[in-house]
């Protein structure tokens, strides 16, 4: 008999969905998911209208500042946050880049000073007409967002 | 961060790049002067470079200041794998600045974050080298009279070249124009097309060195380095075709001067060292007076 898993509705917590399915488990590194002692669910691949697969987290009993999750529009722009207080989604946060990256992304610069010694990366974001850029404070080296490699 | 310290050409406003070639002006004319008297300065060099090292310290002695510091890094606590943040930390208790290279890109920026006393950057890895861009500009200013609308003809390894991605942001404030002449390997990277397009500065891209610069002011000549060409053999005919030679030079303005910032290889045929037009060799001169403007700079008030 084939026993159907269900995955229990939150009643207070965060959602985070519509997440590219390669990129879901970069999201539970990027927000330090894996070191959360909260319950948390995550399902990949699974069916999605919108993206034909997608991935989920959801997080009970934890509510992440925007600076946190807004972190998570450098790899999965597009995932929606859903905020849930007493079984009710209270906000439909929309993803923005902050101005400034500390210590998420890697240099893609091998000779950047961060990538040899002990020195947190910082970035600046650059929203041009051409796309979005990122620029190293410390080697000046500017890549476009889909060059990103997070640490 | 010390606001005096000086990491990138971008850190300087054009009234701060005025200031330091008005000031170097007063060097040349008065070399000798005791204005670091009681200062030590540090040369930290995590990486050789003979010539950069030679021209700062000379320029502190001038000035009535010391220098301490290391030129090899085989002789330094480096060795034992002290990291950039100890011996900046250290070093800073000792001095009231410090000039610095380092191999590593960016590392000025961090040593200007966490020391107390003032960084002066003498080249980290392939980024920035400021004081080299304006020594540039004094040259400029000094051959032509002005920075004002000069038609700056850049010529050599445009991609990987930090002194001209250094004097096109420094020269962006004087409304120029350029000409950029790079074999395709070594063509200007887009991001400086952007930025010329941004600050209305018109420019012209070219691939051929041939005589294509009869209007240029400045012709600003840099060095190919074999290790950039994945074809042998394009090398070999860029290395060719890439040397200036006096027979080029017939048509130009009788106002043009060419610069390098040195070493050369092939790209100027030692027969030009002889012409009139010739400014190289002056420009390194200017190093030191540009350097003393600097040093002053970041240690006055």
């Amino acid at each position: 008999m084939e026993k159907e898993l269900k995955v229990a509705a939150l009643r207070n917590g965060t959602v985070i969905d519509h997440i590219p399915v390669d990129k879901l488990y970069k999201v539970v590194f990027m927000l330090h998911l894996d070191r959360c002692e909260n319950q948390i669910t995550i399902g990949n691949n699974l069916d999605s209208v919108k993206m034909g697969k997608k991935g989920i987290i959801k997080i009970a009993g934890k509510f992440f500042a925007e600076d946190e999750t807004n972190k998570i529009a450098l790899i999965a722009p597009n995932a929606n946050i859903n905020i849930i207080k007493d079984a009710q989604v209270i906000e439909k946060r929309a993803l923005s880049l902050p101005n400034e990256i500390h210590d998420i992304i890697q240099c893609n610069n091998p000779n950047c000073i961060t990538n040899h010694q002990n020195v947190p990366t910082f970035f600046y974001v650059l929203k041009e007409a051409e796309g979005t850029f990122l620029k190293c404070h410390y080697c000046e080296r500017i890549i476009s967002q889909e060059e990103v490699k997070i640490k | 961060m010390s606001i005096k310290s000086l990491v990138s050409i971008t850190d300087y406003s054009k009234e701060d790049i005025l200031e330091i070639l008005s000031s170097a002006e007063e060097f040349e004319k008065h070399p000798n002067q005791e204005v670091l008297k009681g200062k030590v300065i540090a040369t930290l060099f995590f990486e050789p470079s003979t010539r950069t090292r030679l021209s700062f310290e000379t320029a502190v002695v001038r000035l009535g200041g010391s220098v301490i510091g290391f030129s090899d890094v085989a002789t330094s606590s480096l060795s034992k794998g002290e990291s950039l943040h100890d011996t900046i930390r250290i070093v800073s208790n000792y001095v009231d600045a410090i000039v610095m290279r380092h191999p590593y890109e960016g590392a000025a920026r961090y040593a200007a974050e966490i020391s107390p006393v003032p960084i002066i950057n003498a080249g980290d890895g392939a980024n920035q080298h400021p004081s080299q861009t304006l020594l540039d500009l004094y040259s400029i200013l000094k051959t032509q009279g002005t920075l004002e609308n000069l038609n700056i003809c850049i010529v050599g390894d445009l991609k990987y070249g930090r002194t001209v991605h250094s004097l096109i942001m420094a020269m962006s404030h004087f409304h120029p124009t350029f000409t950029f002449i790079a074999p395709e390997e070594l063509r200007i990277p887009y991001e400086f097309k952007i930025f010329c397009d941004k600050n209305n500065i018109s420019y012209t891209e070219l691939y051929e060195l041939s005589d294509n610069f009869n209007e240029a002011d400045i012709l600003y000549m840099t060095r190919v380095q074999k290790e950039r060409f994945q074809d042998l053999m394009e090398y070999e005919r860029v290395k060719n075709v890439y040397m200036l030679k006096n027979s080029m030079l017939e048509n130009t303005k009788p106002n043009l001067r060419i610069l390098h910032p040195l070493p050369r290889v092939f790209e100027i045929d030692p027969e030009v060292d002889k012409n009139e037009k010739a400014y190289y060799f002056q420009q390194a001169k200017n190093g030191l007076y540009v350097r003393q403007a600097i040093i002053n700079k970041v240690l006055s008030s």
